[in-house]
């Protein structure tokens, strides 16, 4: 894990670093952003799962993953998302997803997550519905 | 590898074994090392045929009868996995570069210094355990790959490859399986009254647990199609009955659809998966509207709706995965829902099997090159022109 140490004093962190993907990690007003860049599908769920579950180890309230430059999530992904919120949902924690792509908006209508998963079409929604 | 490591010494020097066995008594007595002795290269290698359990060599150069050089070309053929770390005169680079390009592991000059050669030793014997290991998890390696290739022949042998025929329709199924073993089914089922359940699924990730996943899907699915018959009651049923012990979130978009010759209706439920196609007489198509599904072993208790369309004669509904649309060519594009239409609208099959082809001939042709990452799966249904 890299750690940078931001002017702000706010801390981001970088947990996953692969070919094609990118999660990173941010604390704002309580809430934990995990920000995922790139792709998600079978090759590289796994580390997806490792970072996300790196986030949970802090004993988090909430956590909102941003997917705005997230190109691509396979079935493997949203398994994660899925285990990741179910996870949070056993602690009585908030978990939303925001900003996602008219594609990957369309993969959750399609396989039906967006009933079962909160989605926000912006970062500032899902802080505000956390923090409502 | 466990200690006593056992090291083969080939030298001609008589002094050598007496002085050896006293510099390292410490490492002999704790058991760490045990020592053979040869006096030149045909003794070595007779003494690696009798002890096969040698684990290293440690060969002097300038020998009478074989001398090192020679018997570092012999000792492959004996045992190619040992490594041989040589002794050569200060300064002799000659024959050390000659000893490196024949596979010697390392050297050490004369006059020996015994605590360097204790440090080349150790090391020599931790690269020969981690070679050893390594050839040991490749042979595992190939078995679980010999039993994933098992498991993906017994995943393929549960898809029906022979269909119902009937006056008033036609089926076809194919699936062509990623490399990986995968969890794209689809399934026919012959009901009563001449009714006829499809089906098409795609599991959540690959490899065995999704395989095993996909095969109690299609267990509980036939049974509840049988039971059931209502394509919205039988969805919320293998939903509740996944649901329960998933403590891997593994999930599977499903739908599945009855039609009734009598009528012509097409009901169907839709949990999670690709809304299927239908490709009108005229050639144009349409995409079969939503029900309120979800993909099915994530919501407990999630009540499945229904809907039905009237199949015309001449009619044909494409079940597909998304290993079809989502196929990819050389410079990332997807394959697509829109080029999927397009093609069936130009070529109109008039069967559904003719419809299966164009379909992977397309895919094939669009991916080129580029590896198949996913399942591809198409189970295509047609009501026949009366």
């Amino acid at each position: 894990m890299v750690t940078n140490e931001q002017e702000d004093g706010a801390t981001t962190w970088t947990v996953a670093e692969t070919k094609n993907l990118t999660v990173e990690g941010e604390r704002k007003s309580g809430t934990l952003i995990a920000k995922a860049s790139g792709r998600i599908d079978g090759s590289n769920a796994r580390e997806f799962q490792d970072a996300l579950e790196t986030f949970l180890e802090n004993d988090i309230s909430s956590l909102v993953l941003d997917l705005e430059h997230l190109s691509y999530i396979s079935s493997a992904g949203l398994r994660v998302i899925l285990l990741v919120s179910k996870k949070l949902q056993r602690n009585s924690a908030q978990f939303g997803v925001c900003s996602l792509s008219v594609s990957i908006s369309e993969v959750f209508q399609i396989s039906g997550f967006d009933k079962i998963i909160r989605t926000h079409s912006t970062q500032a929604d899902a802080l505000s519905a956390i923090n409502a | 590898m466990e200690p006593p490591y056992k090291i083969l010494v080939v030298d001609d020097e008589p002094d050598l074994e007496p002085l050896m066995l006293q510099r390292m008594r410490r490492d002999i007595r704790k058991g760490q090392y045990e020592f053979v002795f040869a006096h030149d290269g045909n003794e070595a290698l007779e003494c690696l045929s009798a002890h096969e359990d040698v684990d290293m060599i440690l060969s002097d150069i300038n020998m009478p009868g074989m001398d090192g050089l020679t018997l570092l070309e012999q000792i492959p053929k004996v045992d190619p996995e040992i490594r041989a770390v040589m002794v050569s005169a200060y300064g002799d680079m000659k024959n050390i570069r000659t000893a490196m390009n024949r596979g010697a592991f390392d050297f050490v000059t004369k006059p020996i210094d015994f605590e360097d050669l204790r440090v080349t030793i150790d090391r020599t014997l931790r690269h020969m355990a981690e070679w050893r290991d390594a050839l040991r998890s490749r042979d595992k390696l190939v078995a679980i790959q010999n039993e994933l290739g098992v498991a993906q022949k017994i995943q393929q042998s549960v898809l029906p490859t022979e269909f119902p025929t009937s006056d008033s329709y036609e089926i076809d199924g194919r699936m062509e399986a990623a490399r990986e073993v995968g969890g794209d089914f689809y399934d026919v089922i012959r009901l009563d009254n001449g009714k006829v359940g499809l089906s098409v699924a795609d599991v959540s990730d690959k490899g065995v647990p999704a395989a095993l996943f996909m095969m109690s899907t299609l267990t509980l699915l036939k049974g509840s199609a049988i039971g059931l018959g209502d394509p919205g009651a039988i969805l919320s049923e293998v939903n509740n009955l996944l649901e329960e012990e998933n403590e891997a979130a593994m999930f599977v978009t499903l739908f599945y659809a009855v039609f009734n010759p009598a009528n012509g209706l097409f009901t169907y439920s839709n949990g999670g998966h690709n809304p299927p196609v239908i490709i009108h007489a005229d050639g144009s198509s349409t995409i079969l509207p939503a029900t309120n599904g979800i993909a099915l072993g994530v919501a407990p208790g999630w009540e499945y709706d229904e809907a039905s369309v009237t199949l015309t004669p001449g009619e044909t509904i494409i079940l597909y995965t998304d290993g079809v649309t989502e196929a990819m060519n050389a410079e990332g594009e997807e394959f697509g829902l829109d080029r999927l239409r397009q093609i069936l609208s130009e070529s109109r099959p008039s069967a559904a099997r003719q419809a299966n082809s164009i379909i992977f001939d397309a895919v094939r042709e669009f991916a080129g090159d580029t590896p198949q990452s996913d399942d591809i799966t198409c189970l295509t249904f047609r009501r026949s022109e009366s």
